[in-house]
């Protein structure tokens, strides 16, 4: 399936993936994250249940420790 | 648009701000010579010698808490700013109550899981409030790795997003301020667009 990842196109395996699962194939799993879909933020409690679909928009932000 | 059209426009805006170091403090002072009308600033900790090396905090507040050192030196700058202070540490149930007023939230935390429980917090319980976050800003040089993104109407980022501070990754003024002042130009560019 397609889908919108920060903007850019990317094919992932499946109809619909969780987003731990997007993260696993996109080998995403060791830095701290926020993600949204479709403007939806995921609370990471949530990347197990939260399901990517076809054509979602998936934006993906960083957060590193220093302030 | 004149400076005294922009100031008048910028004066009618809350802005809240999340933790008073070298982000938020950086950010606030930048934030009130430009003219914003109030602020609201939040941060349980006391000015501290080793913080003089980004923050903007001087040798005769050490020991003073920051938020009321910060109420301080922005009253010398722009005395017409209303500032309200919160000398709390913020936490998912204190975040709705105290920022609920606010027009713009800036994210000016050190700790990277305290970024997270704040833009957790925020895009759940204040929807639609923007949120200006600061995400990577260790080191020095690298000047061209310092990015803004708008992720939506809701969510801005600034910073390079990719280095984290350590003992040999420090942060340092140049790269601090930096993303500070990103930050508070993207509260400008949100407030400038906004109608009151």
């Amino acid at each position: 399936m397609k889908i919108l990842l920060n903007n850019r196109e990317e094919y992932l395996k499946g109809e619909s993936v969780s987003v731990m699962e997007m993260l696993d194939m996109k080998k995403f799993t060791f830095r701290m994250r926020i993600i949204k879909i479709n403007g939806v933020l995921i609370p990471k409690a949530m990347y197990d249940s939260a399901v990517i679909h076809e054509g979602d928009d998936v934006q993906m932000l960083y957060l590193m420790s220093g302030g | 648009m004149k400076f005294p059209e922009i100031k008048r426009h910028l004066s009618q805006f809350i802005v809240g701000i999340a933790g008073a170091g070298g982000l938020g403090s950086n950010c606030a002072i930048a934030l009130a010579r430009t003219g914003i009308g109030s602020l609201v600033l939040c941060d349980y900790d006391v000015v501290d010698m080793s913080n003089l090396n980004r923050q903007y905090y001087f040798t005769g507040q050490v020991g003073m808490a920051k938020t009321e050192a910060l109420r301080n030196n922005i009253a010398q700058v722009n005395p017409e700013v209303i500032v309200v202070t919160y000398n709390i540490i913020l936490d998912r149930s204190n975040i709705p109550e105290i920022f609920s007023g606010c027009d713009v939230i800036v994210e000016a935390f050190d700790n990277k899981e305290m970024k997270e429980m704040l833009v957790e917090t925020i895009q759940e319980k204040l929807q639609g409030i923007p949120l200006v976050v600061g995400s990577g800003l260790a080191g020095w040089g690298r000047s061209e790795a310092m990015r803004y993104r708008k992720i939506d109407e809701t969510l801005y980022l600034c910073g390079d997003e990719t280095t984290e501070v350590s003992d040999e990754l420090p942060p340092l003024a140049p790269r601090v301020a930096m993303v500070a002042a990103m930050q508070a130009n993207t509260v400008v560019e949100i407030l400038m667009n906004r109608i009151p």
